[in-house]
Order: C-alpha cells, then structure tokens, then sequence
C-alpha cells in the first residue's frame, strides 16, 4: 500500500534537494508506474552492480514537479507533459525535454462484482462523472446511488481521465477521491455500488468494465490495448531533461530492450513494440 | 539568581568546588536560554516562511487573478458556486468546502473524544482501583503512539463497512467516519492531559469534601472536575489543534469530495488533506503552490485563536477559583 503513503512522502521528497550521486539514478512520479519501475531496476541492477536506481511513485505531477526542481534524472509519467511545464523545463535547462514513451496501459473503469452493469459507453462515464446520472437505474443497473470514486489531482490517470473522459470538464463535488489506486481499488471491491478507475495492471478482485462504441463492446484487453481499439488507451512515460547519456541512456536502453519489454507484459501492462 | 552571582563576585573567596558549581550553574542555564531561543526562532522562521509563501496570493499578477479572495469566499456564478478544483481548465479555489468539511469533521471528532476522554480520565484518577488504574493509563496512553496512518488505514479497511451499515450511509467514507477514527486519535491527547489535571488537584480538597460529608461521586463532580478545569480545557484545546490538523487519517477516511453539505453521511475535503493530496504535485511557485501556503496560514491561525480563547478562559476560571478560596 504504498501509494497510500504518498502524499507523506511527496511532500518530504519534494522538500529534500537531490544530492549530487555518482553511479545512482533517481526516477519519480506515477503511481502507475511504480511497480514497473521497480521491477526495471532489479533486473537492470543485477546486470550492472555499480549502478543503483532509486524508484518512488507520488504521482505523475509529482514527478515532473520533481523533474523542473532538479530532484530526481527520470520522471514517470502515465500522461503527457502539460505546454507549461515543457516550457518552464525547457527555460530552466535550457533546452527541451525530452519524451520516451516506454509501455502502454489502458485506463479501466471497476465496478464491483456483484454490479449487472458490465459495460458503459464513455457519454455515459462522463455524465456520472460530471454528475449528471447519479443512479445506478439511468444506466441499466439496480436502484442505487453511484458512489464514484476518483484519484487526487496529483494523479497522471486524474488529467487523462479528466482530458480523455470529461472532455476537460470538471469532476462533480460529490466525486470521491482517494490517494492511489490501490485505494480506490479497495474501496470499489468493498462498495457494492461503487465506481472507479485506474489503470488495468490493478484491476484484481473487481470487475472491468468495457468501454461500449455503438454496437460494439471493447474489453481493455491486451490486444484491444496493444490495437488501439480500446478508446481509453494511454502512453507511459519517462520524461528527462535532456537527452539521456551514461548510465540514464543505459538504463532506458534497458527499459525498451525485449527483456525490458518483457518486464512490461509481466508487470501487467503492454510493450510499446 | 542574578543576585546569586554578583554575589559570587564580591566574595572571591569561596572555595574552588563552590565555584565550579557556579560556572556550571551558569553553564546550564546559558544552555537552556539557548535551547529556548532556538525553539522559537524556529517558529518563527516556519511562520514566516508559510507567510511568504501565501503572500504570492497578493503581491502576484497572476496568483491574484486566478485566487482572489472574493473568488475564495464567495459564490461563483455556474451550477456549483463553491469548488475546489485547482487542476481545471479555469481553476476554482472557493475554500468554504474546505471550511465545512474541516469544521465537520473536526465537530463529529471533539463531540465523541472530548466526553469519552474526560470522562475516561475522570474514572481513571478518583475512582478505578489502583491495579486497574495501573493497567489503564499506560494502556491508553500507549494508543497516542499509533501512527495516524495507521489509523487511516483501519479506518478505511475495517471501520468504513461497519460505521456505514451501523448509520445506514450510502457512501463507505464520509464525515462521520473520519470523524470517529480522528476521535481514535485525540482521545488518548485529551485523556493524558485531563487525567494528569486531575490528579494535579491537591489531596487536601477531596479530603475537605468529603469529611463534609460527600459521597465518592459528588466529591468527582463538584470538586475535583471544576478545580481541574483549566487543565482539562488545555487537553480539549490541545485535542482540538490536533483534530483539525490531522491530515493521513482524513485523507484515507473522508472520501475529499469538495461538496458544501452539512449532512454527516457526505464525503468531506479538510484543510489539512487538501495541503497533503496536492502538495507533491504543484510546481513550485504557481497560484495553486501559493493556495496551499495560504491554506495553511488559515489552519495556523484557527488554532492560534482558539488557543487565544481558551486562555483568557482559564485565566477567568483560575481567577474565580482562587477569588473564592480566598
């Protein structure tokens, strides 16, 4: 759980400066991504010794945040870098980061199991979101409220979501929030009629909702993923501030090789080859 | 003590260990002056630097465009007229569903801790047999060690099914779950203080009443709890300042939903989760950044006026006290 920890550790990691390190490589942010993080680092540092990699989550703000105050040499991101800060990193170093997109994820709707609802179409994600539908009956289900849940807008899934799903509106006040997805994926496993989202490497224990498209109902499946075909597919990221050398280039050589790919696949998530 | 070693100048003849107590008499209390000094430059320093911070919120163009006080406090034209939501397209910082959920949060916690801890503390010192008192105050006082986080977490995991079965809610994390794991929190503060108050109170005043012809429980009430009143104010204060601070069990128990609502079975957004869900993620220096120093500026001086309140308080209390002992 250690996503719950999050903001705690945000906050004594942001407020830390970053020491200079010979032979360590700092990497930071999505939540998303931290358990492939970390998986990337054991088997790179197994292959090379003397470097060590330091992976922490905090959310994708989090780690671009940490990217601009020169705390950390990679920041993970499950969305892409907003024009403001590309731009204020861009002032900072003097000159433009640069962007890897090193595996893909498709962002899951979860409901609870014992929920009818099996599929809904993004109009109607939206409205529930925006809170326009607040019952589970406007959408085929029982007559219950939506308990929806969404993550802390420190969180990359957060603006995807927000961007890709409520077409940049705002969540409606009664959209609950929770620090991490492990969280969020708790609460919808323990609330018959909940909602959540996250990304589909942790989706256990709950069910998946698919994405209706007129007919047609997309499973956030590896292929549908992989395919493009399911609508709420994103790109993962490593952000840098300038191009990678030394021990960062190996590293990212690393996280993009077939072994490092292959991580991806076990980790849950898909290789962007 | 300061006529104590003029003294010792005057005199040069004391003897070497007379003057080495001395010295260390002094030693002693330049480290301790010190140490106070520190202490409060320290606290100083954080005010002012928080201060700062918030003051982007006035000085810059920017921070006062998007964050301007009437656009904190008051309605917002749109369907909702108080939100908070930073990260949007056009941000919306009102701080009044911050303001209520803290204040709910805050009440449900003191009206479950304060009663459960004074009276706690009130068994504890006149009336549990002295075994069992042994067995309870280190018990209790070991619950204040429980790290909030993992309270939150036993809130979010065990409580959250219970409390909204037992109060038919429809959502699992609401006010009056982060209020009740809160209260988890503050008890063992509020029953520390009260019980260390109460014990304070000099054995010659029990004795009195009841050679007067009290009983056990009338001697408690009538005696015992008003003489340890200002004590037992300072636990509810000191109970209160960590209520509203609080911020892991909050932000794991109260779902952060930014909604205006007085009802204990809706979600609720504090002061202080607010600061620790967004913190990690502003950048440096931006409105929102600015918004959090601001946020906690307004927790700092909550506190800082019920403090205010709560001493001239005591003071007013101790006064009757003593006025009628005399």
């Amino acid at each position: 759980m250690k996503s719950l920890l999050k903001p705690l550790l945000a906050v004594l990691l942001v407020a830390l400066p970053a020491a200079a390190r010979a032979g360590t490589i700092t990497i930071k942010g999505s939540d998303t991504m931290v358990i492939l993080g970390q998986r990337w680092a054991e088997a790179f540092m197994k292959k090379n010794p003397a470097i060590k990699v330091q992976v922490t989550g905090g959310g994708s703000g989090v780690g671009l945040a940490a990217l601009q105050n020169g705390t950390t040499d990679i920041a993970m991101s499950s969305r892409e870098m907003k024009k403001p800060e590309a731009d204020k990193l861009k002032a900072r170093y003097k000159s433009p980061p640069v962007q890897r997109s090193v595996a893909k994820d498709g962002v899951t709707f979860y409901v609870h199991q014992a929920n009818p609802v099996g599929a809904l179409t993004t109009e109607q994600l939206r409205a529930i979101y925006v809170g326009d539908l607040s019952n589970w009956k406007q959408v085929g289900g029982a007559d219950a409220p939506i308990v929806a849940y969404s993550r802390e807008n420190s969180s990359g899934t957060y603006v995807f979501v927000k961007d890709m799903v409520l077409d940049g509106e705002d969540f409606a006040p009664a959209i609950q929030t929770l620090p991490g997805t492990a969280a969020v994926v708790n609460a919808v496993s323990k609330e018959k009629n909940s909602l959540g989202y996250g990304g589909a490497a942790y989706a256990e224990g709950i069910k998946e909702l698919k994405v209706k498209k007129g007919n047609e109902e997309i499973a956030p499946s590896a292929d549908n993923i992989k395919s493009g075909k399911y609508p709420l597919a994103r790109d993962l990221f490593f952000y840098l501030r300038a191009e990678p050398t030394g021990d960062i280039k190996t590293f990212i050589d690393f996280a993009l090789s077939p072994e490092g790919q292959a991580i991806v696949t076990q980790v849950g998530y898909f290789p962007v080859k | 003590m300061e006529q104590g070693l003029t003294q010792a100048v005057a005199a040069p003849r004391l003897s070497a260990a007379a003057r080495r107590r001395q010295l260390r008499e002094k030693a002693v209390a330049g480290f301790i002056t010190l140490m106070a000094f520190t202490g409060i430059a320290a606290l100083i320093l954080i005010i002012v630097f928080v201060a700062k911070e918030a003051l982007a919120l006035f000085t810059d163009a920017e921070a006062r465009h998007e964050a301007s006080l009437s656009k904190m406090f008051l309605a917002q034209e749109g369907r909702y007229p108080f939100r908070w939501q930073p990260v949007s397209g056009t941000p919306k910082v009102s701080m009044i569903p911050l303001f209520v959920g803290t204040l709910k949060i805050t009440v449900v916690s003191m009206l479950v801790a304060v009663p459960l801890g004074v009276f706690g503390a009130l068994f504890v010192a006149e009336f549990a047999p002295r075994r069992l008192r042994e067995l309870l105050k280190p018990v209790i006082e070991l619950l204040a060690g429980i790290p909030s986080v993992v309270l939150g977490f036993f809130a979010l995991m065990v409580l959250s099914p219970v409390v909204k079965n037992l109060f038919h809610l429809d959502r699992p994390l609401n006010g009056t779950l982060a209020g009740l794991a809160l209260a988890l929190a503050i008890v063992p503060v509020i029953f520390t203080v009260s019980e260390d108050a109460l014990t304070a109170v000099p054995r010659s005043y029990r004795e009195a009443s009841l050679a007067l012809g009290a009983t056990l429980w009338e001697t408690a009430w009538k005696v015992v709890l008003p003489a340890a009143a200002p004590g037992i104010l300072a636990a509810c204060v000191l109970g209160f300042g960590r209520a509203i601070g609080e911020t892991m069990i909050v932000l794991m128990a109260s779902g952060n939903a930014d909604i205006v609502s007085w009802s204990l079975g809706d979600s609720a957004r504090s002061l202080s989760a607010t600061i620790a869900a967004e913190m990690g993620e502003v950048v440096v220096g931006s409105p929102h950044y600015a918004l959090l120093f601001f946020i906690g500026v307004e927790l700092f001086i909550f506190t800082f006026v019920l403090n205010m309140i709560a001493s001239t308080w005591t003071k007013k209390v101790l006064q009757r006290l003593t006025g009628s002992a005399s």
